[in-house]
This record gives structure tokens, sequence and C-alpha cells, in this order.
């Protein structure tokens, strides 16, 4: 497993740091701005203005540090549903997130120029599309690259082989970001496959697989910079395992309590990749103190600002129901709309 | 004007379709060398290439999952699902994904694609290759179904499929690919969806069908006409969009109503049309609408077949059920 940054903060000896000071901090701080979401997340659900919400927790360096090595203004992102710090740095509103777990339809909407996917639901089903979008975009002669989070339980689908066969065959410039995070809802890591890493299922594809420390932003980043750039010069697919673990529940309707060993959590509390990070960032200079330590106040605004922002804009309508099923409605549908809007008779 | 087979109306079509446009793609199993176990691409992989007519591995969901992604890169994929029976491997793909992908994201990513796939029985396949399973796709909001029963409205409803934004699952009775014989103009033209097609004109009774079955109707009216029935045979075209209205106009000149389906009785699309009729036209009817289906039974081995699907004498007698009393 490749480890650039040890838990303690501490590069491994001969390592060099793959991004300057200042990049460092900017990914830190989307990191805590990921990790205050969570919190602030959970707490609207439980005050019901929220629906089922899956938080990031434990998995930041993970997420940014895969989403650091794509320029927003060419590569895609074709998301799961536990990446908002990866959404948020390609440039999808923090404030259309909120809508989307708010239950408003308005926040599934992408702004233009901004190269993502929407959210998957569908464990896995995202995968064939990215090798799609990455083949057409290839095909365009278009100079991108298509990076496609799952997890470990996607990895069980049938849409994970028969996505990774096609990429191999094609030549897709798709990199296949796995984070294995221990779980899928209760089902541990080990349930979901006999093979000793599901990295090493690429090679059977004819593409390279790599399994990197999920918790270490610099070997997250770095396996993702060398996937892209083999992607980008037209070699192809790349599955990198990155080992991270949820620290949190599955999602707001979930109970870990049943199924996680106290130990076993203890444990990957004390890998927490943020505070890694800020023990780097503290050895590398004192000074970092007061920049890490104004970020809590900083993302907290930032998160009511865009809080401010969703309650803004149309309230909810039967009309969204109708808005965008087809460019060229059936007349049916069309009654139906009507019918909805003048109330019927 | 030219006589076509339906298979060479859609092959012409498709031809059309790579010379117009660099965009369009056809992806699917055996669509290269061999031009599809129908040759409904023959010849087409060696006139534009191996990237543009692409012989895919052996993977329905994929193979959609892979044409949505494409459709959202700018391409214009139409993908060869061999048989609608194996579509079913790709189901997830083509309800939740394809169907969904412009509504999930407020309208900006579009999936113009088009699933072509051959169904229906009489041809003495293996199992699994001649179930109509239409009804299943007709629920799904989102994709539009294109049954087209003759070769002029194979290539103009392929054509405006192609042309159009949305996603489309077009259904191609395998029976008739070498049977139907029609007149396609030489130039390009587009049929388009949601208006159905007086095939036959009648007085007494009104004949309901889509694909394949559309024959099996006009040869039942061919029966009735000895008898003295005059039955008018209503091909649907497409099942969404459902032409409502002209459904409407349709059972309201004969007041009678005889709905034939290939598919198993219960749940099938021809129940649909009848809620229809009974929404729009109760008052209009003078006897209860009739409906010819498949038993509810799975599609059956091929020695059995003829005992399964629904029969010219099926029909007629249905119509004369409408008619007694009359």
């Amino acid at each position: 497993m490749v480890s650039v940054l040890d838990p303690s903060g501490t590069l491994a000896p001969g390592a060099a740091a793959p991004l300057d000071d200042d990049d460092v901090l900017a990914a830190l701080r989307l990191m805590k701005l990921s990790r205050a979401f969570d919190a602030k997340g959970a707490s609207l659900q439980r005050q019901g203005r929220f629906g089922t919400f899956s938080q990031v927790g434990g998995q930041e360096a993970s997420v940014v540090g895969s989403a650091w090595a794509l320029d927003p203004a060419r590569d895609w992102i074709v998301p799961q549903y536990r990446e908002l710090p990866a959404l948020l740095r390609h440039g999808y509103p923090l404030a259309h997130f909120i809508r989307y777990f708010q239950g408003n339809p308005a926040g599934g909407a992408i702004p233009d120029g901004v190269n993502i996917l929407p959210i998957q639901i569908s464990i896995a089903a995202q995968l064939p599309h990215a090798v799609g979008l990455a083949w057409g975009l290839k095909r365009q002669k278009k100079d991108a690259v298509v990076l496609v989070y799952f997890g470990d339980g996607a990895s069980s689908e049938g849409d994970f082989h028969e996505a990774c066969n096609l990429a191999g065959l094609v030549g897709a410039p798709v990199v296949f970001f796995l984070q294995n995070n221990g779980w899928a809802i209760s089902t541990p890591r080990r349930k979901q496959s006999a093979g000793r890493t599901l990295a090493e299922r690429a090679p059977a594809y004819g593409f390279p697989g790599v399994q990197v420390d999920g918790n270490d932003l610099f070997a997250v980043y770095a396996a993702a910079s060398r996937a892209v750039s083999r992607a980008r010069g037209g070699d192809g697919p790349t599955l990198i395992e990155s080992v991270t673990r949820r620290l949190g529940p599955h999602n707001t309707a979930d109970d870990p309590t049943r199924y996680v060993d106290p130990a076993d959590a203890e444990h990957w509390r004390a890998l927490d990749p943020i505070d890694r990070l800020e023990r780097y960032l503290v050895q590398r200079s004192g000074d970092h103190r007061a920049r890490i330590a104004a970020f809590e106040a900083d993302v907290a605004g930032e998160i009511e600002r865009a809080l401010a922002e969703a309650a803004e804009g149309d309230p909810l309508s039967a009309d969204q129901l109708f808005a965008h099923v087809y460019a060229e409605p059936p007349v049916r549908l069309a009654r139906q709309r009507a019918e909805r809007a003048q109330g019927r008779p | 004007m030219p006589v076509m087979t339906m298979i060479q109306a859609i092959r012409t079509e498709l031809d059309e379709a790579l010379e117009a446009d660099p965009r369009v793609m056809i992806i699917g199993e055996d669509v290269g060398a061999l031009g599809g176990v129908f040759r409904a691409t023959d010849g087409l992989q060696a006139k534009y290439g191996d990237e543009r007519v692409v012989d895919m591995p052996l993977a329905e969901a994929s193979i959609v999952g892979a044409a949505l992604g494409l459709a959202v890169s700018g391409m214009r994929p139409i993908a060869e699902i061999q048989f609608l029976g194996f579509a079913h491997q790709a189901f997830h793909q083509i309800g939740q994904q394809v169907a969904r992908m412009r509504f999930r994201s407020q309208g900006h990513c579009a999936v113009p694609l088009v699933l072509r796939a051959a169904f229906g029985g009489g041809v003495r396949t293996p199992e699994l290759h001649s179930d109509a399973f239409e009804a299943f796709y007709a629920h799904c909001p989102g994709l539009k179904v294109v049954m087209p029963a003759t070769a002029y409205d194979a290539k103009g409803l392929l054509a405006t499929a192609i042309a159009g934004a949305d996603p489309v699952l077009f259904c191609e009775p395998l029976r008739g690919y070498r049977l139907v014989k029609d007149d396609v103009p030489g130039e390009p033209y587009q049929v388009p969806f949601g208006r159905l097609r007086i095939a036959r004109p009648g007085r007494d009774v009104t004949l309901v069908a889509w694909s394949a079955a559309v024959q099996l109707a006009e040869r039942a009216a061919d029966s009735l006409d000895t008898a003295g029935i005059s039955a008018e045979v209503i091909d649907l075209r497409t099942l969404n969009p459902l032409d409502v209205d002209g459904l409407a106009e349709a059972v309201a000149r004969t007041g009678r109503c005889v709905v034939v389906q290939e598919a198993p009785l219960s749940g099938g699309f021809g129940a649909e049309v009848v809620a229809t009729i009974v929404e729009t036209s109760f008052y209009d009817l003078h006897a209860p609408i009739e409906r010819v289906s498949a038993p509810d039974t799975p599609y059956p081995l091929a020695g059995v077949e003829d005992f399964y699907l629904p029969s010219v004498d099926d029909v007629v007698r249905a119509a004369r059920r409408t008619l007694a009393g009359a």
C-alpha cells in the first residue's frame, strides 16, 4: 500500500511533498468544510429539515486528494453520493447540494461549465456512464479525463466488472477511484470479496491497479495524479483502491453501534486524515497554526451563506415534477401537468 | 418508390444517419463484421470503420450505460440490444438511469440515444428470444417506446428517434424483418411519434394493435371482410407517447373495439389501451372492449408457440363477440 505521510504527519524517508503549503492549506480547509457540513447536515436531518444524509467523515483525504488531481476546467467527476468536497472543488455549488438533501429537485441542476454528472444513488450504476463519457470525450479528441467514485460494496456489482472490462478494451481515459471505507452499510469489506485486495483485479482488465493509504492526502493525490496523467497521455484507465474508513454511520438512518467494534473505531479515529494533515503543516511552520485556526469560523460562515442561498429561489411546486422528464413531452404528460396546475375539476 | 423489407429499411436509415452526422455511433454485440444477427448493420462497419460501428463485449448493462455516457459527452449513440429478452440484464440502466438522467439533472444532462431491440415470436427461436416485454418499458417515465409495424414506419420512426433529444427504446418485430415489405421513399423522411396510423379503414369494429400484431389484425380483417364485417385496423406506432386523441376518434367511428397484443394478458400494454378508451370514449361504446393476447404463461419452447401466440381466429372471434346482438 502506497503511503507518503505517516499518521504523525511525517513524510516517509526520502519522500517529497507533492503539494506546496498553500495547496495543502487549501485542501485542509476544504476537508474541514466537509467535516463541518457533516455535523450541520446531521443536525438538520435530526430537526426534520434535511432528508436522509450520508456524511464524508473519515474519508476527506481520499475525496479531496483525488479531486485535487483533476483540472475542473476540462476534467469530469462522476460521483456517487459521499464526495461533497470533490464536487465543491469542481464547481458544484454547496447551495445546490443542500437543496438536493432538502428534497428540492432544483438541487440536481448542474451549472453550465461544471463537469459533473448528478449524484448517483444506485450502487455502481455510474461506472458504465463514466466509461461511455470518457470514451466519447476521447472520440471527440477532447483533452479530458473522467474520475468516477464508488465504494468497496460497489466493486461487487456487475456494473463494476462490465465497466472495467469495457474501459480496458476502448482505452477510456477514466480513473476508477474505489474508496474502500471498510463498510457497505453493515457489511464489512471481507464479506464483499475473497480477493486479497480490490486493486488487484485491474490487471485482469488490462490496466494497472494500485492500493493507497486513503487517509494520506499526499499518497492519494500522487496516485490520482499518475492515473490522470496516464489517461491524458492516451494510456487508458487505472483502478485506485483508496483504503480509508467511514467514521460515522452509513447515513442518518443507520446505527453502526450494531456492527462496528469500538476498538476498531478507536483505531481509525486515531488515523483521522484531518489531524494528520494539521500535524504535518504545524511541523512545517508554526505560523500555519493561526491560519488553520481561522478555518473554523471561515467554513461555518460559508455553510451559513449556502444555507441562506438554498432557502432563496422558487418555492417547491407540483410543476417541478414535469419540467425535465422529456425534451418533447408526450401529450398525455402535458395534460397531467396542466391538470396539476389548474386543479382537477 | 422502392419496396423494402423492414430490415432493409432499418439498415438504410442507420446508413443515412451515420452518413449525415459524425456524432452518430452504432454499438452492440456482433454489429461489425457480421452486420448484426439480423443484418441490420450489414456492411456499415466496412463503410464507416470500427470506431463508429463498434462490436461491444457481451454485456448489456455496459452497452446501455456506456451509451448514456457517450450521449452526455456529445455523441449520438444507437445501441443494438440483440434481443429484448436480454435487455433485462440492462434494465436498471434503461429504466432507472437512461430514462431519468434528464429529470435528475434538471435538464442539464440530456441523453439522446436509441436502443434498438428485436423481439416477438413466430420464428422458432430459443428461449427468451421472443417475449413481448414492451409493457415493462412503457412504464418507465422518461423513455419513449416505439413499435413500428411496416418498413415505411420503421425507417421514418427510427429517423425521428435518432434526431430527437429523448431516449427511445425502438422495438423491432423479428418475424417482420423479412416478411414485411412496403414502399419506402428514396429520400429522408420522419414519421412523428404519438400519431397512430389507420392501417386499414373500416366501419363496424376497430382492431387496435402495434408491431407484428398489426399484420395479425389485418389478416383478421380480411377474414371478417369475407363475412361482410368491415374492420378498421389501428396501428399505434408508439406506446409512449400514446395517441390518446387518435384512439378516441378511432373508437368513436365504430363503437366496438378489440385490442390485440402478442404479450401475455395481465398487466400488458393492452390493459392501458383499454383503460384509456374507457376514460375517453365510454359513451361511444356499443359493446364491451375485447382483448386478444397470449395467455399468462412464460413464452414457451418453439414446438408449442403456435398454441401461445394469438391467432387470426382469436381476433375474428373477439370481433364477432363485440358485434353480437348488433
